[in-house]
C-alpha cells in the first residue's frame, strides 16, 4: 500500500518476568493505510495492548521496524490521540480544561486551542458540560471527553485501546456509532478522516467499526487473520442483522477459537 | 435547607454533650465527691474564667507552639515527601532514616531539647512538629505517586517535562492525601506542644496542668484540658474548611 501511515515489519516483543523471559509478540507485520480504520482483536494476554503502545513509541519493539509516516518510532511520538479503557481524566479539572491537557502538555498555547475545544465537546454532545468536574458526568460521557482530549490537537493517528470496554453493553454501541460520526464517516472523505488503530474484545464492535480486523493468536502474538470488511458505509444499527455481518463475525469467531467450519454448536 | 440539614446530622451530637455534661453535674453534686478529685463541670467553667489565672497568655503561648508546629511539620513533610517521589536516589537515602525516627519515642526526646535548647516556644514548637511530620511525607510520597500509568503514558506522549507532569498532575493529585495527612498533624502538634510544656516550660496551657500538681487545684486542670481541646477543634476545623476549599473533587471523611 503506497499511502501506509503505519508500517510495522517483523515486529516482536520480549519482556523479563520474574520467570524468565517472555515472548509478547512475534513476527507482527502490518500496514495501516492513510484514513484506514483498524482493529485489533484477539484474546487476553495475546499483546494488542502492547502492540498499540509499540506504534505509539511508549514501548520498544525488541526486533523488527516501526515506523509512522514514513517515521522510524524510536520513542513517543506526538502526532497521535490516545484513548484508554478508562477515560482517566484529572478529577480536578473541568471538562473543558480536561480536553485542553494535551495543549499544555505539549507546550502549547492553551488559548489558541480554547475554541477547538468547545468545537469538540459540542460535537460530542458535552457543550453543557465543559464546566463540570468529571465526577459529574456519566462513564460514557466521561469517555467522550476522552476522546475529545485525544482529537484536541488534531493528530492523524487515533490509537484506541479498548475505549469501550469499561462501559455498558448500551452505551457501548451508542458509542460506537458516535466514534463513527466524529471520525467523519458520512461527512469526510476517506483521506480526510484519522487513521484509527482500534484494540477490543468484542468481536461485533470490531467488524461494525472497521475497514479491516486483525486477528491475533494467543502469546507470543500473532497475526492470525486480516480481513477486509467490506460492509457499506455509513455503517447503521440494522447492519448489525444482516448476513453479510453475521458471516463475518463468524469467521473472525472461528479464526480465533480454531474451530474449523460448521463444527460451531456441535460442541 | 442548608441548616436543617446540619441541625439533623448535628443534634444528637449536642444532646450527647449535653447529658453528659449534666449526668457529671449532678454525680458531683449528689456523691459530694471532693473537687480536688472531680471538680463539677459548672467549677471548671468558672475556673476557665479565673481572673488569678493569665488565661489568654497561657493560650497565646499555646497556641503560638501548636501553630508553628503544624506549619513546621507541613512544610518539612511536603518537602520530604517531593523528594521522595522526585528521586528514587532519594528515596533510598531517606526513607529508612524516616522511619527510624518515626519510631523514636518522640516524648523521650523532649529532656534533650532542653538541654539543647532550653525553655521557650521554639522547642515545644519543634516537639509538636517532630511528633506531626511522618504521616504528611507519607501521604505526600504516596499521593505524588498514584498516577494512572496511563495518565503517564499520555505525558510522555507529548514529551512533558517531568518538572510539568509534578505541577499539572501529580502535585494536584496529592492534594487530598496531603490534606488528610494534614489533619492527623492538626492533633499532633497539639500533643507535642504540650508534651513539650510538660518536660519544660514557664508559660502555656501544660505548664497550667503542671502547677495544678502540686496545688491540687484540678478545677484549673480541667479548664486548661477544656481551653487545650478547644485550640485543636479550632486547628482541625481550619484544616477541614481547607479541604473543602482546595480539594473539593475530593470530599472523604472526616
Amino acid at each position: 500500500m503506497a499511502d501506509s501511515l503505519i508500517d510495522l515489519s517483523g515486529v516482536g516483543m520480549t519482556y523479563q518476568a520474574a520467570s524468565g523471559p517472555v515472548e509478547a509478540l512475534a513476527g507482527i507485520s502490518l500496514e495501516v493505510g492513510q484514513g484506514e480504520f483498524v482493529s485489533l482483536v484477539g484474546p487476553s494476554g495475546c499483546g494488542k495492548s502492547t502492540l498499540l503502545r509499540i506504534v505509539a513509541g511508549l514501548r520498544p519493539a525488541t526486533v523488527g521496524t516501526v515506523t509512522v509516516g514514513g517515521r522510524t518510532v524510536a520513542q513517543p511520538i506526538p502526532d497521535i490521540g490516545m484513548v484508554f479503557q478508562a477515560p482517566i481524566l484529572l478529577k480536578w479539572r473541568s471538562i473543558l480544561d480536561n480536553v485542553l491537557l494535551p495543549a499544555e502538555l505539549a507546550g502549547k498555547e492553551k488559548r489558541a486551542y480554547w475554541a477547538r475545544a468547545h468545537e469538540l465537546l459540542e460535537m460530542a454532545g458535552l457543550h453543557g458540560f465543559a464546566e463540570k468536574l468529571p465526577r459529574e458526568l456519566s462513564g460514557g460521557m466521561q469517555q467522550r471527553a476522552s476522546l475529545c482530549r485525544a482529537l484536541l490537537l488534531d493528530p492523524p493517528l487515533l490509537l484506541m485501546d479498548e475505549p469501550f470496554g469499561a462501559l455498558d453493553a448500551m452505551t457501548r454501541d451508542d458509542m460506537a456509532l458516535e466514534l463513527l460520526r466524529i471520525w467523519g464517516e458520512r461527512d469526510l472523505a476517506r483521506d480526510q478522516r484519522k487513521t484509527v488503530l482500534f484494540v477490543t474484545h468484542s468481536i461485533g464492535e470490531a467488524v461494525f467499526l472497521s475497514d479491516r480486523v486483525v486477528v491475533m493468536s494467543p502469546r507470543p502474538g500473532r497475526i492470525a487473520a486480516d480481513l477486509r470488511i467490506d460492509l457499506p458505509r455509513p455503517r447503521t444499527v440494522e447492519l448489525r442483522a444482516s448476513e453479510a455481518f453475521g458471516q463475518l463475525s463468524l469467521e473472525i469467531f472461528r479464526t480465533l477459537t480454531g474451530r474449523a467450519v460448521g463444527a460451531t454448536g456441535a460442541a | 435547607m442548608k441548616i436543617q440539614a446540619s441541625i439533623r446530622q448535628y443534634w444528637p451530637t449536642a444532646a450527647l454533650f449535653v447529658a453528659l455534661i449534666a449526668i457529671w453535674q449532678l454525680a458531683v453534686s449528689l456523691t459530694g465527691i471532693r473537687e480536688y478529685l472531680l471538680p463539677a463541670p459548672l467549677s471548671v467553667w468558672n475556673a476557665m474564667w479565673d481572673g488569678e489565672i493569665t488565661w489568654a497568655q497561657h493560650l497565646w503561648v499555646t497556641s503560638w507552639e501548636i501553630v508553628g508546629a503544624f506549619f513546621m511539620a507541613a512544610i518539612v513533610g511536603v518537602a520530604l515527601g517531593v523528594a521522595i517521589a522526585w528521586s528514587p536516589l532519594l528515596a533510598n537515602a531517606l526513607v529508612p532514616f524516616l522511619v527510624f525516627v518515626n519510631t523514636l519515642p518522640k516524648v523521650a526526646v523532649a529532656p534533650l531539647f532542653l538541654i539543647w535548647m532550653g525553655y521557650g516556644i521554639f522547642p515545644n514548637m519543634l516537639m509538636g512538629a517532630l511528633i506531626g511530620f511522618f504521616p504528611v511525607v507519607i501521604n505526600t510520597a504516596v499521593g505524588l505517586s498514584q498516577v494512572e500509568a496511563d495518565m503517564l503514558d499520555l505525558g510522555r506522549v507529548f514529551h512533558a517535562p517531568k518538572w510539568k507532569i509534578f505541577v499539572k498532575i501529580r502535585i494536584p493529585n496529592a492534594l487530598p492525601y496531603i490534606l488528610s495527612a494534614l489533619k492527623i498533624t492538626a492533633t499532633a502538634a497539639v500533643v507535642g506542644a504540650i508534651v513539650g510544656e510538660f518536660v519544660a516550660s514557664q508559660k502555656g496551657l501544660g505548664y497550667v496542668i503542671v502547677t495544678t500538681q502540686s496545688s491540687m487545684n484540678t478545677g484549673v486542670a480541667f479548664a486548661a484540658l477544656v481551653w487545650i481541646s478547644i485550640v485543636g477543634l479550632v486547628l482541625y476545623g481550619l484544616v477541614v474548611v481547607l479541604a473543602h476549599l482546595w480539594a473539593p473533587w475530593a470530599e472523604g471523611v472526616d
